[in-house]
């Protein structure tokens, strides 16, 4: 342990450092006085942070014996997940307040999740990979029941945790056997276990289904999605505004690091593992959003559709397809941002609505802001010109150029399914019939971030604000 | 003028911009400035365009105007014509001033709707001037979201199902062809369009999921963008959106989709499926023809029995592009000459059609037939357009319609004698349906009280039929004036084509020049 070390973990160190000092000062100062200032404090604090690993890093370093890893690939994912995990804490505040939602345990908690968000993607071992993984967990399953005396909160964190529970098994277990076969915890040393072989040896071959059983939990891939859709309804609007964006990403940035550092040299292998579970997210995904009349149950499914699409890059197995899965996760989570910004001021005489009936003619009395979600949602839809449909196009490719293109095709046969549940809400919100209305009014930080979010997806179509390239360095970083 | 491509197309984006962002309100005022705004930004862009035309050079059959910049994730912003395309966007930007007029009447959201279309104008001269795969799906794809609410919002009465349907059923074709340009890229290694014209896609038969294919990497390809472009036409059977849309669509959202939308398909085809696919084309060429045959025979029956005006044109519009579809899988210079002067003067005839009936419909607001009868006592004017109109779309020597029906059906001839005989059989049944139709609306007796006070067309509305008037007519006498700009352009991509067959057939095929 060398001070090398200690720099090359310094941005987690600072977070949970601040976590402990925030948690102390927030008792002291008693009965949740502060959280509004804390919750500032900590979006700055993860601003700052994105902006010191995004613009200080640079190259590839390794800490605690190949413990923890530092190279583009996890800087990528830090600064998607910070920003966006600032992003909601922002936009939330507001419902937070009006809710009397405003524990100041919340922003900790998101802060402690983000460390683990961030330890994972760093991880170069599967004790830290593991380590990580449970601080973000039990942080989410913590703030899926922050609504204590809402029977519905502490029941999706009740599923969520009991459901997480059982993954972090199979993970558990699944590495276990990979320790067992091939001697090593380390991603590196796994590699060399594995060797030149043309096959996997079968124990380790179980043990890469298991951990792939156990990402595919956090990911929310098809079928082992069925958390996701109760606990987006059930936990607070802002926690699923959380879950929907950075989890996503660790977890997606996760889940490419331990098949590639660890098992790269078998991606024949896990590709056709990985290629069942994307067809099967997106088509689950697109068919069942169908039926949703709850806004947060249909972004559920409309989630899960979309991780199918960015494990299309994930099974292609090469640089290209890394740097587009990058590219779709920072899109995905960017439209996500403006669409739960949006739902987050969802509200009827107060209180808030879900229903997505309630958006008849929203666009009749609020133009702007319709045409923004007009935006996302066709984004989402992956209809050209917006960013949306470059973040299939980038996953698409990669698949078909890996020689998956069956798997493209089904995809978008799949995406021309979903496109029906985004055109219902355009449906709504253009031509639908006069009903009851929702407030107007949207907080300054919410219309601002739904706003952007939606010039982001058009305006992007320029240059992608450069981050193709910010990717392909990222991906080049992992596939070597 | 290299960017003089890049004017034309984005002059109606920004005229758009410009209307969401600085126009506000709702009162009279302000749904006068976007109609002005709209025109004028129409206007110019035509005007522009006439610029286009003159600089063209008909002799020259590689890209012209050709503007190039990198673009992201390795594609390229890359603009250009030729023969086959530049009528296209010549097209476009001369109905685009006259459906904007045509709406002058609109006072619902005047803005959005304002805005919608010229979104749709830029868009739709993109898909002609694309010259880079992905920069055309974008084009050919994002013309779909204005057209989804110009149905949808400004529609009729089942408004909602018809503006699914048309989403949808264009989408679903769209995104096989988007798979097929990912394998073009990956197998030739580039997007820009003037090099895949020059890459040759293997034909070698291949075995996928079990299926034995002939031809190939070039019959997949063909069809998926076969599943895009017959969906786009719209060719039988994959039709049924199209009466749909038309018959909920607002007058002016029909013309548009009529005289341009609908070209997108045929062009389509000329620029990707048979250069790229020849091989492919040529083996799958009869199952089009006949395809081509049956629309122009069934659709025309189907077109007989319907009581919606609307209906009866749409349908009509189908059997029109059956003619377009077969000249064009003729491959012979005859053939596709004759398949892109029948879109142009399709555009020019439907499109008046279209607005025949958005004439009396903003005087009784439907479209029954049934509700009119007599109108020529009250309205001799319309009468008498009409009555071109109907004349040109039946393809009365001396209209445009004439000129490309003979020289497709020239065309089939040379290749097909059956196709060719019963797509004859079409013209007749074109000529009941539309007679038909205008006996039933314009002639006997005015009885119904309704009508009794129904005014005819004022200025504004003899106004702009009269450059489609003469339009039809000047096409209909002067043919060369098309076939000399498309003519070097056609006969370069017939011998490419010829060229690019397997010996054997390659004798056998007739050669027509």
């Amino acid at each position: 342990m060398t001070s090398a070390d200690f720099s090359t973990v310094l941005p987690e160190a600072l977070l949970a450092l601040y976590a402990m000092v925030m948690l102390l000062v927030g008792v002291c100062a008693g009965k949740d006085k502060l959280t509004g200032t804390i919750t500032w404090i900590t979006a700055a604090v993860f601003v700052l942070l994105a902006a010191m690993i995004g613009l200080g890093g640079s190259g590839s370093r390794v800490a605690f014996a190949g413990l923890f890893l530092d190279d583009g690939f996890a800087r990528f994912a830090k600064v998607t997940l910070l920003l966006s995990a600032a992003a909601v804490l922002v936009m939330s505040h507001d419902y937070v307040m009006k809710r009397d939602m405003g524990r100041f345990e919340y922003p900790i908690l998101v802060t402690l999740a983000v460390v683990g968000m961030m330890v994972m993607v760093s991880a170069g071992d599967l004790m830290t990979l593991y380590m990580g993984l449970e601080l973000q967990s039990l942080a989410l399953y913590v703030v899926a029941a922050i609504r204590r005396d809402s029977v519905k909160s502490t029941e999706a964190g009740l599923k969520y945790f009991v459901l997480g529970a059982l993954s972090s098994g199979m993970l558990l277990y699944g590495a276990s056997l990979t320790y067992g076969f091939s001697g090593t915890t380390t991603f590196a040393g796994i590699t060399q276990a594995i060797g030149a072989t043309e096959h996997l040896p079968l124990g380790l071959l179980i043990g890469l289904v298991f951990l792939i059983v156990g990402l595919a939990f956090k990911v929310s891939a098809v079928p082992f999605h069925m958390w996701t859709p109760d606990v987006y309804e059930g936990a607070p609007t802002p926690v699923t505004a959380f879950f929907a964006t950075a989890p996503k990403v660790a977890a997606m940035a996760l889940f490419a690091r331990v098949m590639f550092d660890g098992f790269g040299m078998a991606a024949a292998d896990w590709g056709q593992i990985v290629a069942l579970l994307a067809v099967l997210s997106m088509f689950l995904g697109s068919i069942a959003a169908i039926g949703q009349t709850n806004i947060k149950r249909l972004m559920a499914y409309s989630s899960i559709a979309h991780m199918g699409y960015a494990m299309l890059g994930l099974l292609a197995g090469t640089a290209l397809g890394v740097q587009a899965m990058l590219i779709y996760m920072a899109i995905y989570v960017t439209m996500n941002v403006g669409t739960f910004a949006f739902i987050l001021s969802m509200s009827r005489d107060g209180q808030p609505v879900t229903d997505i009936g309630a958006l008849n003619q929203y666009a009749k009395r609020e133009p702007t802001q319709a045409l923004a979600l007009l935006f996302l949602f066709f984004s989402l839809a992956g209809v050209p010109p917006f960013l949306g449909f470059f973040a299939k196009y980038g996953v698409l490719r990669a698949a078909v150029d890996a020689g998956y293109g069956t798997v493209a095709v089904l995809g978008v046969v799949a995406s021309v399914i979903g496109a029906y549940y985004y055109l219902r809400i355009v449906y709504y919100l253009y031509f639908g019939t006069e009903g009851e209305t929702l407030d107007g009014k949207m907080a300054a930080p919410q219309w601002l971030l739904l706003v952007g979010s939606a010039a982001v997806m058009l305006l992007g179509v320029f240059n992608l604000f450069g981050i193709d390239t910010v990717a392909a360095a990222a991906a080049e970083a992992l596939v070597r | 003028m290299e960017n003089l491509l890049s004017i034309i197309t984005f002059t109606p984006i920004v005229a758009a911009l410009i209307l969401a962002v600085f126009l506000r309100g709702d009162d009279k005022a302000a749904q006068a400035n976007a109609k002005w705004v709209a025109l004028v930004a129409t206007t110019v862009t035509f005007l522009v365009s006439l610029f286009l035309l003159a600089g063209f050079d008909a002799g020259n059959t590689g890209f012209q105007f050709v503007e190039e910049h990198d673009w992201i994730m390795g594609l390229k912003y890359k603009v250009g014509v030729d023969g086959i395309s530049v009528l296209f966007v010549m097209l476009t930007t001369f109905i685009m001033p006259l459906t904007i007029w045509s709406c002058w009447t609109v006072d619902t959201r005047v803005k959005e709707y304002m805005i919608a279309f010229l979104m749709l104008e830029g868009l739709m001269i993109g898909v002609f001037v694309a010259l880079d795969l992905v920069l055309f799906y974008l084009y050919f794809e994002a013309g779909l979201i204005p057209m989804f609410l110009i149905i949808g919002i400004w529609g009729g009465k089942d408004r909602i199902y018809a503006s699914f349907k048309f989403f949808l059923y264009t989408f679903l074709g769209s995104v096989l062809m988007l798979v097929a340009m990912i394998a073009m890229y990956v197998d030739a290694g580039t997007t820009d369009i003037a090099a895949l014209l020059r890459h040759d896609f293997s034909s070698a038969p291949m075995v996928v999921l079990g299926f034995h294919v002939a031809g190939g990497l070039q019959t997949l390809l063909w069809i998926a963008f076969f599943a895009s472009f017959a969906v786009k036409m719209p060719m039988w059977p994959v039709h049924t959106w199209l009466p749909d849309a038309h018959v909920q669509a607002p007058t002016a959202g029909s013309v548009v989709l009529a005289a341009i939308l609908l070209k997108m398909g045929g062009y389509g085809f000329l620029r990707f499926s048979l250069p790229m696919f020849p091989v492919a084309s040529d083996m799958l060429a009869p199952l089009v023809l006949w395809l081509s045959a049956i629309a122009i025979v069934y659709t025309s029956l189907v077109a007989l029995a319907q009581s919606d005006m609307k209906k009866v044109i749409a349908y009509s519009s189908v059997a029109h592009m059956g003619y377009v579809t077969m000249g064009i899988f003729t491959a012979n210079q005859q053939g596709i000459d004759g398949a892109i002067f029948q879109m142009i003067s399709h555009g020019f005839i439907s499109g008046a059609l279209f607005l025949c009936v958005g004439v009396i419909y903003d005087r009784m607001h439907t479209r029954e037939i049934s509700a009119y009868g007599g109108l020529v006592n009250r309205m001799p004017a319309y009468a008498l357009l009409f009555m071109f109109f109907t004349m040109a779309n039946v393809g009365l020597p001396g209209t445009s319609g004439f000129i490309g029906e003979f020289l497709t059906i020239m065309g089939v001839f040379q290749v097909n004698t059956w196709v060719t005989f019963v797509a004859a059989t079409g013209v007749i049944f074109s000529a009941a349906y539309a007679l038909w139709l205008y006996r039933r609306v314009v002639f006997g007796d005015l009885i119904k009280e309704s009508l009794k006070l129904i005014t005819d067309m004022d200025r504004r509305e003899k106004a702009i039929f009269a450059p489609l008037v003469i339009m039809t007519l000047f096409l209909g006498v002067y043919p060369k004036a098309v076939t000399d700009v498309i003519g070097p352009s056609v006969a370069a991509l017939v011998s490419d084509y010829q060229a690019a067959q397997p010996a054997q057939t390659a004798d056998a095929a007739p050669v027509n020049h």
